[in-house]
């Protein structure tokens, strides 16, 4: 693709829109942050945002796009983190290899809990994935001997060589696997899945594989938040049972609703605002959960569908005719010309007389 | 041996049934899974201890407050939080959550992390079919039991109890019918809570207290309504039964009992689960839009 075309490409679809400008600066901001900070303290906490931002975007892909509401992720994040620690310590296989063993070592998971949970539905199906989570914490204080028990697998090796080196491997790994989490919602793949969710009985009547198609999600979803638990227990050097713990399991489910539940990008932002809150909030610390809490109820009691959809309904409006969006501020849309209306009070450009809006073609 | 296991079988079956019966009541009516349940159980056995310490109350007023108190914390987080928010049913869940995660914070600030105790109702012991039981647990045992029927009954005779069962039915022509199901709600909660509370409040002598301690009985009640069917009350009750029976010779039999319980109590449900997708006794809400 020639330059010109790339440059048409990249104003004609990233700057017209608000909200993506906005994605495209802040990347750009992380990407050079380094250059004028790079306080130890404020890397770590970047890079654990960063991988837990993966970790929360898999949980969209199976749980706000498929529907199946999973609220025992951890296990998918545990086993990655034990098997590419024990990898690490006992076979000496560097995290190069480790966390994509990991990885594999999640997607196979993803075939044991989708199995199962093909028959369930609704709060069934999110109860049941509850469970595995805590039986794999049984087994690993049964066998303590190999995993290390209360204490976890420590002594791996690091990420990166440096902290600096480790920040930018989360920053690639996580624009560019939440760049194809996104990709895979927007094709056919994540059409079934968005058909799946909302009607799984037409959509089999349709004659899409439905138990099929469900099994690739608990698998794609396994197989990104094994690489998120993989990173995590090689940046932390150890892996211990509170990556398999209920807390783990929640705070992805806490960070995706917050930020936006069924986009990608909604995991992903609900991550980079609520985690560092968290790390921020150290400053007091008996109270620091009470506020987490406390601000989490707030939010979601005034905008329950998240921050992104709210922020989005506020810089963006969509297109009554082609559904396409276009920056608020804009009178006319940008790809079929018809006339938008002032939000929210009245979107119906099309309905409006004396708007005179033009009907393309 | 064979009597620990039957009698804490029997106290945690009968606290799991408490716990279950209002969290499938809440769910049945409000179609909301209330994950702070169990933090209000916990609740109460705090407020039992500093009205009993602090104050200095007797243990039965203290207990009776305390139950009061729950329940008005619980109705009100409800109208308040939960049910301004019914149609966001993921917004619900985490809210529930974090609902539970406020509670938790304030008990660790108020009383500290390290584990409390409450006096007990009665002491001693006494001999039951030939065997010597501390008498505290019969009591509790007696009372949850009898706590249990009284809500029983009252679901199935009275005409409120009519009311809730057709509400949890079909909410929106329980509506039609001229119910208000609103209110119904609200009554659901505070029955509910009051019998988490209850359970808080009569175990709080014989269990620990300390401000994680409902995580653990939160996992077991939502494995137990799922094994006995959401939505039904006969399911919950059979269902805890079972649970707290496996749970209790798991501890008891197996070498490193404790760590498994857990595990092998949530291997039950998806057992269960793998033959029986509803649940024992489970209405399968097929359609349900």
């Amino acid at each position: 693709m020639s330059l010109r075309r790339l440059y048409r490409r990249f104003t004609g679809e990233v700057l017209v829109l608000p909200g993506r400008t906005l994605v495209l600066a802040v990347c750009l901001a992380l990407l050079v942050l380094p250059l004028f900070h790079r306080h130890p303290y404020t890397l770590r906490v970047l890079t654990l945002t960063f991988i837990f931002a993966i970790f929360a975007a898999s949980w969209d892909l199976l749980s706000g796009f498929v529907g199946q509401l999973s609220l025992g992720h951890a296990i998918f994040f545990g086993v990655a983190a034990y098997t590419s620690a024990l990898l690490n310590l006992r076979a000496g296989l560097p995290p190069l290899v480790t966390i994509p063993a990991g990885a594999l070592v999640a997607v196979l998971m993803g075939l044991i809990v989708g199995i199962p949970c093909l028959r369930l539905k609704g709060q069934y199906l999110s109860l049941a994935t509850m469970a595995f989570p805590i039986i794999l914490t049984g087994l690993v204080f049964l066998f303590s001997g190999v995993t290390g028990g209360e204490l976890g697998v420590s002594g791996l090796a690091r990420l990166g060589p440096t902290r600096l080196s480790e920040y930018y491997i989360a920053l690639v790994l996580v624009l560019g696997l939440g760049f194809i989490m996104w990709k895979i919602t927007d094709s056919k793949v994540g059409l079934i899945f968005h058909a799946i969710r909302e009607d799984e009985i037409t959509a089999r009547a349709s004659g899409i594989n439905t138990p099929l198609y469900k099994l690739l999600a608990f698998c794609l979803s396994g197989f990104f938040a094994g690489v998120s638990g993989g990173l995590y227990s090689h940046f932390m050097r150890v892996a211990g049972p509170s990556t398999l713990g209920v807390l783990t399991s929640f705070q992805p489910v806490i960070w995706t609703i917050f930020g936006g539940v069924a986009s990608i990008y909604g995991a992903i932002v609900g991550t980079f605002v609520l985690y560092p809150l968290m790390e921020f909030l150290r400053v007091a610390p008996e109270f620091r959960t009470l506020i987490f809490a406390v601000l989490i109820v707030l939010v979601l009691r005034f905008m329950p569908e998240g921050l992104t959809p709210w922020f989005i309904d506020r810089v963006e409006s969509e297109c009554p005719r082609c559904k396409e969006h276009n920056a608020i501020t804009r009178r006319t849309c940008r790809v079929c010309g018809t006339a938008l209306g002032r939000p929210p009070a009245s979107r119906a450009g099309l309905f409006q007389p004396g708007k005179g809006g033009r009907v393309a073609g | 041996m064979l009597t620990d296991i039957l009698v804490t079988a029997l106290v945690n079956a009968s606290v799991y049934a408490m716990l279950a019966v209002g969290f499938s009541l809440i769910f049945g009516v409000a179609r909301i899974i209330n994950l702070a349940h169990t933090a209000f159980y916990m609740l109460a056995g705090y407020f039992i201890f500093s009205f009993t310490t602090v104050l200095g109350l007797g243990l039965l007023p203290a207990m009776l407050l305390s139950i009061a108190l729950v329940v008005a914390i619980a109705v009100l987080s409800y109208r308040l939080f939960i049910d301004p928010m019914r149609e966001h049913e993921a917004a619900v869940l985490i809210i529930t959550v974090a609902l539970a995660m406020v509670v938790q914070e304030l008990m660790l600030i108020f009383y500290g992390g390290h584990f409390r105790s409450v006096p007990a109702l009665v002491s001693g012991y006494v001999t039951v079919l030939g065997v010597r039981v501390s008498g505290q647990y019969v009591v509790t045992i007696g009372a949850l039991v009898a706590i249990l029927a009284v809500v029983w009954l009252a679901l199935m005779r009275t005409r409120l109890g009519l009311a809730i069962r057709a509400t949890a039915q079909d909410r929106e022509i329980a509506n039609v019918m001229g119910m208000d199901v609103s209110l119904i709600s609200t009554i659901t909660m505070a029955i509910a809570s009051a019998l988490a509370a209850t359970a808080g409040a009569l175990v709080a002598p014989l269990f620990v207290l300390e401000p994680r301690m409902w995580l653990y009985p939160l996992t077991i009640v939502l494995a137990i309504v799922v094994l006995g069917g959401i939505g039904s009350l006969k399911g919950s009750i059979i269902a805890s039964a079972i649970i707290a029976l496996s749970e209790t010779l798991v501890t008891f039999l197996l070498p490193s009992g404790a760590f498994l319980k857990g595990a092998f109590s949530l291997g039950v449900m998806i057992a269960v689960l793998l033959i029986r997708p509803e649940g024992l006794f489970g209405v399968s809400f097929e359609g349900e839009r």
